[in-house]
């Protein structure tokens, strides 16, 4: 056995999407290793005596210039294994002793000589097989041949053609391949490049000399000598340290924790450093959203802030090098000069924007594309406050109070930020700077957070907006655009969603499951059709026999629901498919369902109800196959004419039951309600113990279909038990 | 600590170098192109050149004119017409980019005193049909040069691939001469004797002519003009007349059987981008609606589109 490295040396990848590239590569590369037997089944107990588990075998490194897989144990050949085929029946084959065409054809096959061919007896008859003795192929070669394949496979979300004739597509352009098996290369070409024992280091601090690689385990250490830090957790746990170090120089301060800046700055660096800058105090006059999106998203800095939480003028730069006293007072005066013009600009932004009033920019819309089909944001406007006022109407009913003046407002400058200049420059604050002019311009506090929080929640991470307009906003803003984009054909379909109408979906789901807004998804999801002057103007829409629109809306909002429910929420895939087969109301009914279900799921009771329900739905669907089941069914069960105690038992517990259950689950009291429907388990069980359904006398039969359809629905409204998984 | 930037390149300095460096790394030296251009990405000998399969790496300094970006001369860090230096190298040898870390060093950028980085950047010019793959290279946080492996152009697929390597002037002179603005940025340092050449002895001092000095009218007045004085009409009407002129060459390319070098494929070109830079100022005047605006872009590239196919149809079978 000897270890494997494997190292892929690029010109830089784009950070996000290293971390995936490593795991890819790893998880191809010990895939391999196993569908090619080049891992011990049994391995060996780690050092340390704990059980090493196969699909941790290979460890992923990765930097911006390279990713890396280091597995250990690797075996030097495949064992030798013997195989037994079997072929044609033996008569066909033989005839009067001597081979036929088939038998020559299968021995060749088989590569073995004719009279290797013997004749094995099984249950259909005999046949002609013949045992194959296949040598075990040496690691070096498998691995030689295969690796190319893998790194084609990887997926990439962008990728690129650099060579001539364009044989090959990859992320960046490959300009080394390393590969040894102990200390021997495997011999292996890649986008014409051919592997050695050769990697490369830090650009500016090691600069173009090779680094040899004398052994697969020196890896991470070489490299290290040559300022590369390639184990991503050691980089990403020097930066944390680095960050913390550097902020104790500035009394009381604290560093903004930002865990998807520290990912990205990992990503972007291979021997990290921090370095403390400061800007002028005048500066924090600002908002400070604006002041932490430009260090943030254009500089990649971190904020600083005081013992209070406030803003202090300081930033953190992580750095790709290290450098002396020198080099370290050149490249903070570069960074501090970069910021302040930033700053300047950003400055300038706010003063110039705030000459022209939010409600003055309302015309402005009306030459901002929302979408080259669906007109302007101005249309958008309008739109967006007819599904508002609608949503707002069915919320009222519900005696939810409402700012109704407040909401109007922001929902009509909702969008006339994306005409101001710090928009236009910073993107990524859209909504936020709205919310900070309107506050700006006495327009209430109430239209103003609902404008800022317009686009919140922008992730599964985030919560929602706090206050009901805002919900209200953000459900009228994502609900008429996914509508009317759906109108033009737009919905996502595959991988491809260009106007990230899922993600919008999510956002209406999240809203809807944790505002408490009384409103079904149905509901919602019809105030939209309605409102939408695009749909409207399709007159089957109105009149609620829609075919098309409707059903696709409703399949769209399903889906999204079940995402969240596994996704967000964690509740296993069969007790989501369970609730949702029930039917939905409100979302957060969903959530209860889901959530008293996965209470229950792995108890026997609720197991064995689960399969009794599966087998009611296989009779049933027998029965219809057959023909048997005449219409009424399940409506009426003839109780005098039940004549097993274990049917009578069944009938009677079901029927008393039933109200019960009922009663609990229209209260939304659903673990009692399950706890009840639990309780059915040894009627059912005695039922199918002692009861056959499916007798041949035709009334009994009908009898007894009745009363399991009855049963079923009976108890499928919480959820359809029967499509709960037994693990 | 004071930086030390008493002998930083001035601007024309900077060009110097760039362009010796270049040179001597094979690049054939261009000039400017004389049509108004939004990037030296439009100048021919970027958009037109790298369509073809002939090796061919050239490098210039392009003044790219975008009328929105104009404030008159008011803002330190925008410009209605800035200067990039364009290199573009076909094929790009294996080790491009150590080359480009040379050329750093070769305008006085000390490596081991900086941070430098690779950014994902992709470019894409929709109008042109274009896209590539790349980074924006950071130099303590600033971004001096835009980095491109073109993919495609005028919406044709291209093999071989080519790098594209783009230069900010402007910003790195203002780094290099660590100025806050960009109109106090050293163009030229005039020596003793270039005064006394001319007889003047009480002038003869060495004295620093700035870029403010050189070019702050022209933002001012363009400014101005792409702002408030162009006559909307009349833009309209050019952008007309040369859209019908260039569709009318195209046609007579198209209309020839056989491929040839006499077909005025490079004069269609420059018709081309004379469209784009009105539609860029009718931009800037505030006098394109949205229906409008998608619209022009998709005549322009239809322009530029038809353009590349028909420079693709003139070359040599390979």
């Amino acid at each position: 056995m000897a270890d494997l490295l494997l190292e892929l040396g690029l010109e830089e990848i784009p950070a996000r999407m290293i971390a995936a590239a490593q795991a890819e590569l790893a998880s191809r590369v010990n895939d391999l290793l196993k569908r090619e037997r080049l891992l011990e089944t049994c391995p060996e107990p780690s050092p340390d005596g704990s059980p090493v588990d196969d699909a941790s075998r290979a460890l992923g490194y990765s930097t911006p210039r390279r990713l890396a897989v280091l597995v250990r144990r690797v075996l030097l050949q495949q064992h030798d294994t013997e195989e037994q085929l079997t072929g044609p029946s033996w008569k066909v084959a033989f005839r009067d002793g001597e081979p036929t065409p088939a038998a020559l054809a299968f021995a060749k096959k088989a590569g073995v000589e004719l009279s290797a061919l013997v004749k094995v007896s099984t249950p259909k008859g005999e046949y002609v097989s013949a045992v194959v003795h296949r040598p075990g192929r040496k690691a070096a070669d498998v691995l030689s041949q295969e690796l190319p394949k893998e790194f084609t496979a990887l997926s990439w979300p962008k990728s690129m053609y650099w060579r001539p004739n364009k044989p090959e597509r990859f992320v960046r352009p490959l300009r080394w391949l390393l590969c040894l098996l102990g200390e021997n290369v495997v011999p292996l070409e890649f986008a014409g490049i051919v592997a050695g024992n050769v990697s490369y280091g830090h650009r500016i601090l090691h600069g173009d000399a090779p680094v040899t690689i004398a052994e697969p385990a020196a890896y991470i250490s070489a490299l290290k000598s040559a300022f590369v830090l390639a184990d991503v957790p050691e980089r990403r746990e020097r930066i944390r340290k680095s960050l913390d170090a550097v902020t104790r120089t500035v009394p009381g301060a604290r560093w903004r924790e930002d865990k998807p800046l520290v990912e990205q700055v990992t990503h972007l660096t291979e021997w990290p450093t921090v370095l403390l800058g400061s800007f002028e105090t005048e500066y924090l006059t600002l908002p400070e959203e604006v002041l932490v999106t430009v260090m943030r998203d254009h500089q990649k800095y971190f904020a600083v802030e005081d013992a209070q939480g406030k803003l202090a003028p300081h930033f953190l730069a992580v750095l790709n090098t290290e450098v002396d006293a020198e080099g370290l007072a050149i490249i903070r005066h570069g960074n501090e000069r970069v910021l302040r013009a930033r700053f300047n600009d950003a400055r300038f932004f706010w003063d110039y924007d705030q000459k022209i009033s939010l409600a003055d920019r309302l015309d402005r819309l009306k030459s901002v594309t929302f979408q080259k089909d669906l007109g302007s944001y101005f249309t958008k406007t309008e739109i967006n406050l007819q599904t508002a006022k609608a949503l707002a109407a069915a919320v009222r009913t519900a005696d939810v109070p409402l700012d109704q003046t407040a909401l109007e407002k922001a929902v009509l400058l909702a969008k006339t930020d994306l005409t101001t200049e710090l928009v236009k420059e910073f993107t990524e604050l859209q909504g936020v700077i709205g919310g900070l002019y309107a506050r700006a311009q006495g327009l209430g506090e109430t239209a103003a957070q609902a404008i800022a929080t317009q686009y919140v929640p922008a992730s599964a991470e985030d919560g929602i907006p706090q206050t009901t307009e805002a919900q209200i906003l953000g459900l009228a803003d994502r609900m008429a655009t996914i509508v009317e984009m759906f109108a033009i054909g737009l919905e996502p379909s595959g991988s491809k969603d260009p106007f990230a109408l899922r993600r919008a979906g999510n956002g209406v789901l999240k809203i809807l499951a944790e505002s408490g807004l009384p409103l079904t998804l149905r509901a919602v999801e019809e105030i939209a059709l309605r409102e939408s002057p695009r749909t409207n103007a399709i007159p089957s829409i109105t009149s609620s026999s829609d075919p098309g629109l409707r059903e696709s809306v409703a399949a769209f909002f399903e889906d999204r629901l079940a995402f969240y429910l596994r996704e967000v929420r964690g509740y296993p895939y069969d007790v989501v498919n369970s609730v949702l087969a029930a039917g939905i109301t409100t979302v957060p009914d969903a959530v209860a369902r889901a959530q008293a279900l996965t209470a229950v799921r792995g108890s026997e009771d609720m197991l064995a109800i689960s399969a009794a329900f599966k087998r009611i739905k296989n009779i049933l669907r027998q029965a219809a196959e057959k023909g048997f089941q005449d219409q009424g069914l399940g409506e009426f069960v003839l109780a005098q004419d039940l004549v097993e105690p274990a049917e009578q038992q069944l009938h009677n517990e079901s029927v008393k039951l039933a109200p019960e259950v009922e009663a609990l689950r229209a209260s939304h009291r659903y673990p009692e309600a399950l706890e009840r429907i639990a309780t059915l388990r040894p009627a059912v069980d005695a039922f199918f113990d002692k009861v056959m359904v499916m007798t041949p006398e035709a009334n009994l039969r009908r009898n007894r279909l009745s009363l399991i359809a009855s049963v079923l629905g009976n108890f499928s409204r919480i959820a359809d038990f029967s499509e709960i998984v037994s693990s | 600590m004071a930086i030390e930037t008493r002998n930083a390149l001035t601007f024309q300095e900077l060009l110097f170098r760039l362009q010796k460096f270049w040179a001597e790394r094979g690049c054939v030296l261009q000039q400017p192109y004389d049509v108004e251009v939004g990037a030296g990405t439009m100048s021919p000998e970027t958009f037109l050149r790298v369509l073809d399969a002939k090796p061919f790496s050239v490098a210039y300094a392009q003044p790219s004119r975008r009328p929105a970006d104009g404030r008159y001369g008011e803002n330190p860090n925008r410009l209605f017409k800035h200067t990039q230096f364009q290199v573009i190298l076909k094929p790009p040898p294996v080790n491009v980019l150590e080359i480009y870390l040379d050329s750093l060093a070769a305008i006085g950028i000390n490596l081991r005193q900086h941070d430098l980085k690779f950014e994902e950047d992709n470019w894409e010019a929709p109008t042109l049909g274009a896209w590539g793959i790349g980074w924006q290279v950071m130099l303590d946080g600033l971004e001096i040069t835009q980095f491109t492996y073109f993919q495609q152009c005028g919406g044709l697929d291209l093999d071989p691939i080519c790098a594209e390597i783009t230069y900010g002037l402007e910003r790195i002179a203002a780094f290099l001469q660590d100025v806050d603005s960009i109109y106090e940025i050293v163009w030229a340092r005039v020596p003793d004797r270039a005064s006394a050449v001319h007889g003047k002895t009480a002038n003869s001092i060495p004295h620093d002519v700035t870029y403010g000095q050189v070019r702050y009218l022209e933002e001012v007045q363009f400014s101005a003009y792409n702002f408030e004085y162009a006559d909307i009409e009349k833009l309209w009407e050019h952008l007309r007349l040369y859209e019908t002129e260039c569709q009318e060459l195209l046609a007579i390319a198209e209309g020839q059987p056989e491929a040839s070098c006499r077909l005025p494929i490079l004069p269609a070109y420059d018709l081309c981008l004379k469209c784009s830079h009105l539609f860029n100022l009718l931009d800037a005047r505030g006098a394109i609606s949205v229906t409008e605006r998608v619209g022009i872009i998709a005549r322009i590239r239809a322009l530029a589109v038809g353009i590349a196919k028909a420079y693709a149809r003139m070359q040599p079978a390979a």
